[in-house]
């Protein structure tokens, strides 16, 4: 029987376990507060089971290392929060564009520009979903605990491997900081997806095509028998350019719906509460620990106050936000920044029931009794 | 078109003529890359070309080798992911002046500073060809281009100078005129385990030529042919004949671990710690 592991972790300590749990063995970044310890941590961990530490000179260069490395047959992945993510933003469209798998960690703290660096945020929501021009998909996770820091990186990488696609996990300062009690499984228990070759000849590669299953065919490691070329400008199915308007449309729907197709199993979260109640709280990250503890204070009083948890934020989980707002009068949704994941939950909820959204943006995060006042004066 | 049976191997043929203008010097560097390849006997499926942006960005288009084709000035950051996940693979950044000397200028040094094992060949045209003429950070002071029609208010960088601050262990430059010394550097430079730099001064006479009264391919050649003298020669020049005077040839050389085999010993003392700790 193989034995799990328990520790009491940081938030990001256990993104990092997760990281290698899932087979990551390429790190390259840039430390900045608040994800700096999961450099630290890969620095220490990574040559240990014969992986590969790099500290870049900036963001953009360490965006640009993990593709290259992706490519070079590891899974690759990197940390940084809002200011980083900025200076990503140019390589994660190679990433998007070349179909690179690779798992982005941002630890987000207070902006806008440089902001208040040791404060918690979630100012970056829209961020990771629209960041980097052009047209295109995010996949976003988001975890609430510790547990779930270590969890959601598996999944990640998972995720990453399987649309040829970068994934992001967003944490915050509080999550990112905080220590718990985490489950570290035995290694044959972590369900992880490892990279798959082609079956076809190397002659009849392309990079760039894809399956039956409408997802892109396997991507091969540089150096393999397999030889194409890993493009950033528009391509074909041979990976050379292609400037021809059929085959542009082609390539960005395909990498739009190879996300947006995918909802349904990305999606994760987690329901606390009566299926019916009179407040739902719609939150994520560091907020949801606020929401559920609500929640709890709520338990034994006339009005009923339960919780979605959105451990996915994107593709958004329209089907699961309908699905629940169905049951409720007033969905608030609590967040620290002035209104980011609200808008996209009314643009769901609008004609089901009262949106409302709770909003602070001050470095601090918000407090059960402030969240609990606001629906007592402001809902019921 | 077919190719030569020297460039056979690694020239994607069916897509000739190149895009590039003529009297362009891009060909002659493309060619002598595919050449040093073939004396080198690599196989094409060890070889990874990154490149960058612009005139000199398109170069993969042509080859049968992997290439990583990414964004401007970055060229070298993606290459040090290659190269660090695989050294066993054989890493080429292709960088224009753009490239290489301004806007990825950081990634640079950087990667000279490292040491990481790839090798920076750099087609420095004195100016941004693809966007049509503007002044680079190699651009000559006070000449002209599409933006400094009244000459160019901002000095130039000797990139050697540059990789040679930046601790680059292989340091060398040719021209496109002088192609035999420029496929025995690029020999060379692939060879030398470390970071490894070629500067080719290299022809644009539809803009930086036609600016500045060498608009004619010739022209630009006999250019190249008159500036260049090797370097122990340079050397021994007085300061007024140096003016307008390059260098060619290795110019630098200093041997130093790489960063992979610097982080193979890094990763044996964490393994040996991680045993020990058990």
């Amino acid at each position: 029987m193989p034995a799990n592991n328990t520790e009491f972790l940081q938030g990001n300590e256990a993104i990092l376990e997760g990281a290698i749990a899932a087979g990551a063995r390429f790190f390259a970044g840039y430390p900045i507060t608040p994800s700096s310890e999961i450099a630290e941590r890969a620095s220490q961990k990574l040559p240990a089971v014969g992986g590969v530490f790099l500290q870049m000179e900036d963001e953009l260069a360490s965006m640009a290392a993990i593709v290259g490395a992706s490519l070079a047959g590891l899974k690759s992945f990197t940390a940084t929060s809002g200011p980083g993510v900025s200076l990503m933003q140019e390589n994660l469209g190679v990433a998007i564009m070349a179909e690179v798998p690779c798992v982005l960690i941002d630890v987000q703290r207070s902006g806008p520009g440089t902001g208040l660096a040791t404060k918690p945020a979630q100012g970056d929501t829209m961020q990771v979903r629209w960041g980097s021009h052009g047209d295109h998909s995010a996949v976003v996770l988001a975890p609430s605990s510790v547990q779930e820091c270590f969890d959601l990186t598996v999944r990640a990488f998972n995720i990453a491997e399987k649309l040829r696609h970068p994934v992001f996990v967003l944490a915050d300062e509080v999550v990112g900081h905080m220590r718990e009690d985490v489950v570290i499984p035995d290694a044959s228990e972590v369900h992880t997806l490892d990279r798959r070759q082609p079956e076809v000849d190397p002659e009849d590669f392309r990079p760039y095509a894809y399956g039956d299953d409408d997802l892109p065919v396997p991507l091969p490691a540089f150096g393999s028998p397999y030889i194409y070329h890993a493009n950033s400008s528009m391509h074909d199915e041979t990976g050379f350019p292609n400037a021809d308007p059929d085959n542009a449309e082609t390539v960005i729907r395909r990498l739009h719906d190879k996300v947006e197709c995918a909802v349904e199993e990305i999606t994760d979260y987690s329901y606390v509460g009566s299926a019916e109640p009179d407040v739902l709280l719609i939150a994520y990250g560091c907020t949801a620990r606020t929401a559920e503890q609500v929640v709890l204070d709520y338990a034994d009083s006339k009005v009923s106050v339960s919780l979605l948890q959105l451990r996915s934020l994107w593709p958004f989980p329209v089907h699961i936000i309908s699905r629940y707002a169905s049951g409720t009068d007033t969905v608030v949704v609590p967040e620290l920044n002035l209104g980011q994941m609200v808008r996209e939950v009314e643009r769901v909820t609008g004609s089901i029931c009262t949106t409302r959204g709770y909003n602070k943006s001050n470095g601090q995060p918000i407090s059960p009794d402030e969240l609990a006042s606001f629906i007592e004066e402001e809902i019921l | 078109m077919r190719a030569s049976a020297q460039v056979s191997a690694y020239l994607k043929d069916d897509d000739l003529p190149v895009f590039w203008c003529s009297g362009c010097g891009n060909g002659i560097i493309l060619n002598s890359i595919m050449r040093a390849f073939n004396a080198m006997q690599l196989p094409p499926n060890e070889i990874v070309v990154v490149t960058g942006i612009g005139c000199w960005g398109k170069a993969d288009d042509y080859l049968l080798t992997n290439s990583l084709h990414g964004t401007h000035g970055r060229a070298l950051a993606f290459a040090t992911g290659v190269k660090a996940a695989n050294p066993d693979l054989t890493v080429l950044a292709l960088m224009g002046d753009g490239d290489c000397a301004t806007i990825g200028g950081n990634h640079f040094l950087h990667a000279a500073r490292r040491n990481i094992d790839v090798t920076a060949v750099v087609s420095n045209n004195f100016n941004y060809g693809m966007t049509g003429g503007q002044y680079s950070a190699t651009t000559p002071a006070d000449s002209y281009t599409s933006t400094s029609v009244y000459g160019n208010p901002e000095g130039e960088f000797d990139l050697c100078e540059v990789g040679v601050a930046a601790r680059a262990g292989f340091v060398a430059r040719s021209t496109v005129y002088h192609v035999t010394l420029l496929q025995n550097l690029l020999q060379k430079a692939i060879s030398h385990e470390g970071f490894s730099m070629l500067e080719v001064h290299s022809s644009c006479p539809v803009y930086f030529g036609r600016y500045n009264q060498m608009n004619d391919p010739v022209q630009m050649m006999k250019w190249w042919e008159s500036r260049a003298v090797p370097q122990k020669r340079y050397e021994q020049l007085s300061e007024d004949e140096r003016a307008e005077k390059v260098p060619v040839g290795v110019l630098h050389e200093e041997p130093r671990p790489d960063f992979s085999s610097r982080y193979r010993k890094i990763q044996e003392v964490a393994q040996r710690r991680a045993r020990d700790s058990k």
